[in-house]
């Protein structure tokens, strides 16, 4: 990105999807979602001491529809599957989860008829966050690491395929 | 009077067996009385157990199996040695050892104007795994109740409300029976959005 003010208003010279996703990844509001004991720990890391907002993560939103980042905190019983599922699908796009904790990866020490082994049957996971629980630390670098990922992201390839698709022509 | 005493003057003959266990009095009675001696419990003077702590389901099958094979193995063993000392010609009929009944269902009952407690148990066959329901008695009774039916399959007569607590509607088995492999069989909840 380049920025400029010599004189009076100054420019800005950038790439559309580049400010898009510069805007995106400044601003990942999660979905605090803690089903178990990780949800502790993700609370201390959303709390004044840790400050998950630094990052951007400003407002833990607990309505889907105004969230970007899905964080998955704790066991997911297979009774919650549903619900975790129409949670995901009532986020509206872009959205990213955050695996946290090794229930959230792969159901943990609770290999039991009762609790899903690893939320990625369901949804799909961008960041897995391994630990039973993992610090606050842990979870800040996922975010980081989440933020890193959106800036990779193309969010106008997938316009431009749609286009090209309804065109008929070779992208 | 002691306790047992007071019990047993109470209860009369539906007393099946009575007996202390770490510490605890285990009362134990028909099946099909159980209403009745519940609350002839709660009501009699001097006993009053008018406060339904908890209701538990046991699966006793394991525990059974082991009694079984262990006496099985004692009796090998007491031919083994007749036939040793020459004892020939004593017919041994083959001896049928009785399975007792599968399942355990207890009423953990406690007074509190005297401040004791009592466990009431009935037996219940796997057979026919039905239990009079003590909702009419005590409402406490309804979501332990269905907790029972839920993880062991034990119905309970008279329920008004017997469905599924813990897990969802549709599963079909019942997990917390000793011969249910802990790792589930591959019961999963799907999602259908109404349209
Ligand atoms: S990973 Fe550990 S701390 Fe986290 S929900 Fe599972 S058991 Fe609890």
């Amino acid at each position: 990105m380049g920025l400029q003010a010599y004189s009076g208003p100054g420019w800005l010279l950038t790439k559309a999807e580049q400010i898009i996703n510069w805007g995106r990844s400044r601003s990942p509001w999660p979905l605090p979602y803690g089903t178990a004991c990780c949800g502790i720990e993700m609370m201390c890391a959303l709390a004044a001491t840790y400050d998950m907002a630094r990052f951007g993560a400003e407002r833990p939103s607990f309505s889907p529809r105004q969230a970007d980042v899905l964080i998955e905190a704790g066991t997911i019983t297979k009774k919650m599957v549903p619900v975790l599922r129409r949670i995901y699908d009532q986020m509206a796009e872009p959205k990213w989860v955050i695996a946290m904790g090794a229930c959230a990866c792969s159901g943990g020490v609770f290999r039991t008829y009762s609790v899903q082994q690893g939320i990625d049957d369901v949804i799909p996971v961008d960041i897995y966050v391994p630990g039973c629980p993992p610090r606050p630390e842990s979870l800040l670098y996922a975010l980081l690491k989440l933020m890193d990922k959106i800036q990779q992201d193309h969010p106008l390839y997938k316009q431009r395929a749609d286009l090209a698709e309804t065109l008929g022509v070779e992208r | 009077m002691s306790l047992q005493d007071r019990i047993r003057h109470c209860l009369q003959n539906d007393v099946l067996d009575l007996f202390q266990c770490q510490g605890d009095l285990f009362v134990q009675v028909p099946r099909d009385r159980i209403v009745q001696c519940l609350e002839k419990l709660r009501d009699e003077p001097g006993l009053e157990f008018d406060f339904l702590v908890d209701v538990v389901g046991v699966d006793n099958s394991a525990l059974h199996e082991k009694e079984i094979k262990a006496r099985e193995k004692a009796l090998a063993k007491e031919k083994e040695k007749a036939e040793e000392s020459g004892e020939t010609g004593v017919e041994n009929e083959p001896v049928v050892l009785e399975v007792p009944p599968r399942f355990d269902v207890i009423y953990l009952l406690l007074s509190l104007k005297s401040n004791e407690r009592l466990a009431v148990k009935v037996k219940v066959p796997e057979e026919d795994p039905e239990v009079d329901t003590v909702t009419t008695i005590w409402r406490a009774a309804d979501w332990p109740e269905r907790e029972i039916f839920d993880f062991l399959g034990i119905r309970f007569r008279g329920h008004h409300n017997l469905k599924r607590l813990m897990m969802w509607e549709g599963f079909g088995s019942y997990p917390l029976r000793k011969d249910y492999p802990l790792q589930g069989k591959g019961e999963e909840r799907h999602l259908d959005y109404d349209e």
